[in-house]
């Protein structure tokens, strides 16, 4: 399988603090890959340098293929990004943000057409095409949101922190629009607090004071640590370190 | 907002800026109660500037009146005023001007000086049965104001309001523009973007640019036609010295932007700057009477510049050759603070 994210000895130091201490570990095209870790195990940090917006103290990343040193904007154009912090623009309409960021992406207004319309209908929020987007509710928003972010069609997507804030069904239903984008072939990295969601991934890393304590599928986690669900292997891995 | 703000600050500001004098309630203390000095207090009074509010035979009332704050002056007639007059060809008055608002005492002295004047002119005039238009041995200086014949403080406040009405729209508006998507989030949004550096920018300069520049054509518009402002110089030397006076504005707001992280520090930093800019920039105090210093350190004063600029051209009609010192100077500025912006915005942390 094709490596979509490679990354060897990843180093990223705020002063002396030690934030990401020599991670490596590589994604393959199409997987949902969990990026687990309790607050500040360093993982918002880690996902921050693979998108880009910052760079790494040493250490080889290779991102869709480009090198996160000297092709940074080449890595941009092949990747989605939603963070914790919803961030479409509030004060504008539905319609307009995808316009906006279809813009941006070089999408053509025909194509922009077609992909908008179903991806209102999929969502159905047709009749709120000409809505603010701080009118909507919280749910509504992280899932549009997630829509704009594989709008144009990226490589891999990075999803920090989703669902924060919602309830379990819409948690649910977000998961619902994760499993249609990765059938069609968009690699999912994503970050999370929630161990129901660990087990929905395909290969899921846990992080501890910036370091990979495991990594393996969800089954492989819970039989190697003896561990009923996910929870456990989590905390098992927390106390060990502590 | 883009209509309302233009109009009031220009139809409030232009008029309570005023250097006009008018009102000035004067304390009358005749003590003489001569026909000369009654035609003298009627003289005052006929004027627009002066009324006589008041009228005692005791002095201290009158500075009680100003230490009310009722009056602004008290005239005293000592008795003997007319008899002196006649007697001696020589009398005198005394006259108490409240000096809390230094400007707008002098100018009320001049102008009470000047009725007194003209008025002890025309005595000796009729006393001595002289022609009243041929004073003898008096050199008599014309003074004539160009460019604002009638010393209309209007015509001089609208273009200095109008360039702090473009400042603040513009330091404002891109100040803010940057740190409400840091405060909202959508700034990482963008940066994982391939956008670049130079299209986002664009996209913060021009809309602010068309705002500010519609509000400096509607605001010029409401000069004309209320204060019928004469604009005689060529409107392009204002809208273009306006363009690169914005993007000098603009970059200084981006900078800021890019600098702060919530939008109070930004109010705080673009105030700090409108303050002195404007104090500084001679809307309200003629620059040539501030200190040598200050008169150097407004060669980086963007307002300053725009406010010269403004009234050269709209007052005086001075075209691009006498502007270049300021073009250039604008030109430095304007430079400076957008390749800060630009240098300082970056995609990556």
């Amino acid at each position: 399988m094709e490596k979509v994210i490679e990354v060897h000895n990843l180093v990223k130091k705020f002063g002396s603090f030690v934030a990401n201490d020599h991670l490596n570990f590589d994604v393959f095209q199409g997987e949902i890959f969990g990026f687990l870790g309790a607050n500040g195990a360093g993982k918002t940090t880690a996902m921050k340098i693979l998108c880009g917006l910052s760079s790494p103290t040493s250490g080889q990343v290779k991102v869709a293929g480009f090198d996160i040193y000297k092709e940074t904007e080449k890595i941009k154009r092949n990747i989605g990004y939603m963070s914790q912090k919803f961030s479409l623009y509030e004060d504008m309409t539905i319609a307009e943000n995808i316009r906006f960021f279809s813009g941006i992406y070089g999408i053509s207004p025909k194509n922009r057409k077609e992909k908008q319309d179903k991806l209102l209908k999929d969502l159905d929020l047709e009749s709120a095409k000409d809505s603010l987007i701080g009118s909507l509710p919280l749910g509504w928003k992280q899932k549009l949101a997630f829509s704009v972010a594989i709008f144009h069609d990226p490589k891999i997507v990075f999803l920090d922190e989703p669902t924060g804030g919602v309830d379990p069904i819409t948690r649910r239903k977000f998961w619902d629009l994760i499993y249609e984008a990765s059938d069609r072939g968009i690699t999912i990295f994503v970050t999370t607090h929630y161990m129901d969601e660990a087990e929905y991934c395909n290969r899921v890393s846990i992080m501890n004071e910036g370091r990979i304590e495991a990594l393996d599928t969800p089954d492989n986690l819970k039989k190697q640590f003896g561990a009923k669900n996910m929870d456990e292997v989590f905390l098992k891995i927390a106390r060990n370190v502590e | 907002m883009i209509i309302m703000i233009p109009l009031l600050q220009m139809l409030v500001l232009v008029f309570a800026a005023t250097y006009d004098l008018k009102n000035v309630n004067i304390y009358l203390v005749d003590k003489d109660m001569s026909s000369t000095s009654r035609e003298l207090a009627s003289k005052l009074d006929a004027s627009p500037f002066f009324t006589i509010n008041n009228t005692s035979f005791n002095p201290d009332d009158g500075e009680k009146a100003i230490l009310d704050n009722k009056d602004h002056m008290v005239l005293v007639i000592p008795q003997g005023f007319e008899r002196n007059l006649i007697r001696d060809d020589k009398a005198s008055l005394q006259l108490l001007v409240n000096a809390i608002d230094g400007q707008a005492a002098q100018l009320g002295y001049s102008y009470a000086a000047s009725v007194i004047r003209d008025f002890n002119k025309n005595i000796i005039a009729e006393w001595k049965g002289l022609p009243e238009f041929n004073p003898p041995y008096q050199i008599n200086a014309v003074s004539r104001f160009w460019y604002n014949s009638e010393l209309e403080y209007k015509w001089y406040m609208a273009p200095g309001v109008l360039c702090i009405l473009v400042t603040l729209i513009g330091l404002f508006l891109s100040g803010m523009s940057l740190v409400k998507e840091k405060e909202q989030g959508t700034i990482e949004q963008l940066n994982v973007t391939p956008i670049r550096k130079i299209q986002f920018l664009a996209g913060k300069l021009i809309p602010f640019v068309v705002i500010a520049l519609f509000d400096l054509s509607f605001g010029l518009l409401i000069a004309k036609l209320v204060f019928h402002l004469p604009v005689v110089g060529s409107l392009w030397l204002v809208f273009g010295f306006g363009m690169l006076y914005l993007l000098g504005i603009l970059g200084l707001g981006l900078f800021v932007s890019t600098l702060a992280d919530t939008q109070q520090q930004v109010m705080f930093v673009t105030y700090f700057f409108m303050m002195i800019f404007i104090l500084m920039g001679g809307v309200f105090t003629p620059v040539d009477s501030m200190p040598h210093w200050a008169q150097i350190v407004d060669e980086g004063n963007p307002i300053y510049h725009f406010i010269r600029v403004m009234r050269m051209v709209v007052l005086k009609g001075s075209n691009f050759g006498d502007l270049i010192h300021e073009f250039i100077a604008m030109s430095i500025i304007g430079i400076t603070f957008l390749s800060l912006a630009v240098l300082r915005y970056r995609k990556t942390a």
